[in-house]
């Protein structure tokens, strides 16, 4: 079953909670929206559950309008930010009671919640009650009790966001595993580019109630069409600078000059944003279009591992996203370099006019 | 502010029973005077225990908390000069900025001009001022939580910040721009801060030193980099980098340790640690950012079968399988990837030893 939007939009007391929305999910399809707290994930969600009734626009089911088909008529899952279980239930009764409402034999509830039990980890919690059980082994809870009743459409709304950090990364990995085997169209909402990353699919990029780009994940990174979707779609968040290009150089700012590069100089003379990722930016100089800039730190966060350097001048603010241990202090002068190759270019109102080029290394090694 | 010594402390919430069940298990630990150190670990780890002993919400059943030698195990928290920054932003709503970050200056019995120039300063530093007049309630999450650490500031007589996961309920762009305010506050103030999180990246980057809880124990206190490089247990290699450390479960033979026909070459010291063991539970450990990946032959080099890549943006995690055990490694973004069968290699520096789950040191100082 296929679910379509089309020109979906709702707007309440005066103001558009989604705008024109048109998006199409495959069956089996991993669908992860991303936008930030009331950018209208949780809104679109509950318009495709048939929780709320556009004020324009379809809902489509396999072709079929579904809209204004009440949540209960549809066969629909889902999975909130909060576990809810049933708490007076064992987590057993919890998961087979979908299929209870269907009238399903004991024998088949049976078969089901075991192998869902099996796959979720939760086969040993089975007769307890859920309060007694973990925040990460409640969520799993509900999370089988969605996935049993093989539902057309399982939608997820932030569901780890209360979860350990740890056990938000194999819940991830597990929910992939899940749904790789399934004709369900899942929708997974989250605030999170690392989560988008992490459980690929496709993205769809949400802002102010609107659709700004969708596409498969990986690809949607790293093409992002305007500024708000590299903005959304980046952390640490991307590096924006104003410039210009005029008949032979690139200018930042009035004040960084530097050569059209072969990779830029396609682009006609006119005012641009330039987006460089932070972790395109280093401390050495690295390729022959590199561009050199004098910096000031502002302060180095520093992981085991990475290092996040922030760093200004008189114009802009920039961070880097290094690996390894880089140990600087507050006000120290530095040099960094941008390799221009991977600038990505925006027009003036902020459609993205060039992606940043990939020049895929030869070496191999970790 | 203030040095801050948990003196051979431990806490039950039930003293009665027997056996004691211990939500923190005894340690000693000093953290100095001006340092930012995180209390890190999984839900039910018991941080958030140890953060209420410290802030005096609760009393400990064992040991002492000493504030600069002093013992404030009965002193009641308000006394304690402690100021507390919650999940949830704390804000008195219908009072303006200015007030909400006057206010404990105001309870203390400051004048008039102390806290007119206190409270602007503190509010240029949290990017406030414009919003100084505003009522708290019209506030946005992330400005919210920022008056709450404002409050905190204000006070010249703070012993401790105590952060408990504050900036749980904020967006991803705005929590790293909170963050790196709230680095730049601590080296200008050097007050001494207490963070409590689940999320390594949140307590590395704040960090000077960080505590790692596991079942309700220290399981390992250090630098952020220490723990990355030189974790001192299994936990920690598990729990600390995105993915975890990399495990292969090996048995002694005549080189070193094996894992099934290839050989590892150990060093002096962890040859002398392994004699005096008879443990069997003997695990290799390597982090996937070290793992090296080849697509052809070389001598170091083992064959492993490449089953699926995760490009994750920045970067790639490659998952390979050797002799039937998982590895995972960490690749740059723009690095080739072999298809189906790959060649790595674990740098001998990175490679450590772990006898019955505990880290055996590469170099003895004994020696």
């Amino acid at each position: 079953m296929s679910l379509t939007l089309e020109n979906v939009t709702q707007i309440v007391d005066g103001q558009y909670y989604i705008n024109k929305a048109n998006l199409t999910f495959e069956p089996g399809s991993f669908n992860v929206l991303l936008g930030r707290t009331l950018s209208g994930k949780t809104s679109l969600m509950r318009l495709m559950a048939g929780l709320e009734k556009p004020t324009s626009g379809r809902v489509l089911m396999h072709g079929i309008d579904m809209t204004g088909v009440s949540v209960q008529k549809r066969n629909i899952s889902m999975v909130y930010q909060q576990f809810i279980n049933y708490p007076n239930m064992s987590v057993y009764d919890n998961i087979a009671s979908p299929l209870r409402l269907a009238k399903a034999s004991e024998k088949t509830i049976k078969e089901k919640v075991m192998e869902i039990a099996e796959m979720l980890r939760i086969t040993p919690f089975l007769s307890r009650l859920p309060l007694e059980l973990s925040g990460g082994q409640q969520q799993r809870t509900a999370m089988a009790r969605a996935l049993i009743k093989d539902a057309d459409l399982i939608l997820f709304d932030e569901p780890l966001v209360n979860l350990d950090y740890k056990l938000r990364e194999e819940l991830r990995i597990e929910m992939r595993e899940l749904f790789a085997q399934r004709n369900t169209i899942a929708v997974y909402a989250t605030t999170e580019p690392n989560e988008a990353l992490a459980l690929g699919g496709t993205t769809t990029i949400l802002h102010e109630g609107q659709i700004i780009q969708t596409g498969p994940t990986a690809e949607t990174y790293h093409s992002p069409c305007n500024v708000i979707a590299a903005t959304l779609f980046n952390e640490p968040p991307i590096n924006m600078i104003k410039g210009h290009i005029t008949e032979n150089e690139v200018t930042f700012d009035n004040t960084i000059h530097f050569p059209l590069t072969s990779e830029l100089n396609t682009l006609s003379a006119g005012e641009y944003q330039f987006g460089i990722r932070p972790s395109h930016l280093s401390l050495l100089p690295k390729n022959d279009d590199d561009l050199e800039i004098s910096v000031q730190v502002e302060v180095a966060e520093i992981s085991g591992s990475e290092t996040f350097l922030h760093v200004r001048n008189a114009h802009f603010q920039m961070v880097l996203h290094l690996s390894g241990v880089h140990s600087y202090h507050v006000d120290e002068k530095i040099k960094i370099y941008v390799p221009t190759h991977k600038l990505n270019v925006f027009e003036k109102d902020g459609k993205l006019i060039q992606a940043s080029s990939r020049r895929i290394e030869d070496h191999f090694h970790g | 502010m203030a040095e801050i010594h948990l003196k051979s402390l431990a806490h039950s919430y039930d003293t009665t029973a027997n056996p004691p069940e211990y939500a923190i298990r005894q340690m000693d630990h000093i953290w100095h005077d001006g340092g930012a150190f995180a209390l890190l670990g999984p839900s039910g780890c018991g941080k958030s225990t140890l953060l209420n002993i410290i802030s005096g919400l609760l009393k400990p059943s064992e040991g002492d908390v000493l504030f600069d030698g002093v013992r404030v195990n009965d002193i009641p928290p308000q006394d304690r000069n402690i100021a507390q920054v919650f999940q949830f932003p704390v804000v008195y709503d219908t009072m303006s900025v200015f007030d909400n970050l006057a206010f404990p200056l105001r309870n203390m019995g400051a004048g008039v001009a102390k806290i007119n120039s206190k409270v602007t300063e503190i509010a240029a530093i949290l990017e406030l001022t414009d919003v100084l007049n505003k009522k708290a309630a019209n506030l946005t999450a992330d400005e919210k939580q920022k008056v709450s650490m404002g409050r905190g500031l204000v006070r010249d007589d703070v012993s401790a910040i105590l952060f408990d996961e504050p900036l749980t309920v904020i967006d991803p762009q705005l929590k790293w721009k909170l963050r790196r305010k709230l680095k730049q506050i601590h080296e200008r103030f050097k007050t001494t801060m207490v963070y409590v999180t689940h999320d390594q990246l949140e307590a590395s980057t704040f960090a000077d030193k960080i505590a790692l809880m596991y079942g309700g124990q220290v399981v390992q206190f250090g630098t952020p980099r220490e723990l990355f490089e030189q974790p001192n247990h299994t936990f920690v290699g598990y729990f600390i980098g995105s993915p975890g450390m990399n495990f292969l479960e090996v048995k002694r033979c005549k080189e070193g340790v094996c894992f099934g026909d290839i050989a590892f070459p150990l060093s002096a010291a962890e040859k002398k640690a392994l004699q005096h063991s008879t443990s069997n539970n003997l695990k290799l450990g390597i982090r996937p950012e070290f793992v090296h990946v080849w697509d052809k032959p070389n001598s170091q080099a083992q064959q492993a079968n490449v089953e699926f890549v995760e490009d994750l943006g920045t970067y790639k995690i490659v998952s390979l399988t050797l002799g039937g055990v998982s590895i995972k490694a960490r690749l740059q973004e723009d690095q080739k990837i072999p298809l189906q069968s790959a060649y790595i290699s674990f740098p001998e520096q990175w490679l450590m030893l772990y006898i019955d789950e505990f880290l055996v040191e590469k170099e003895n100082d004994d020696e």
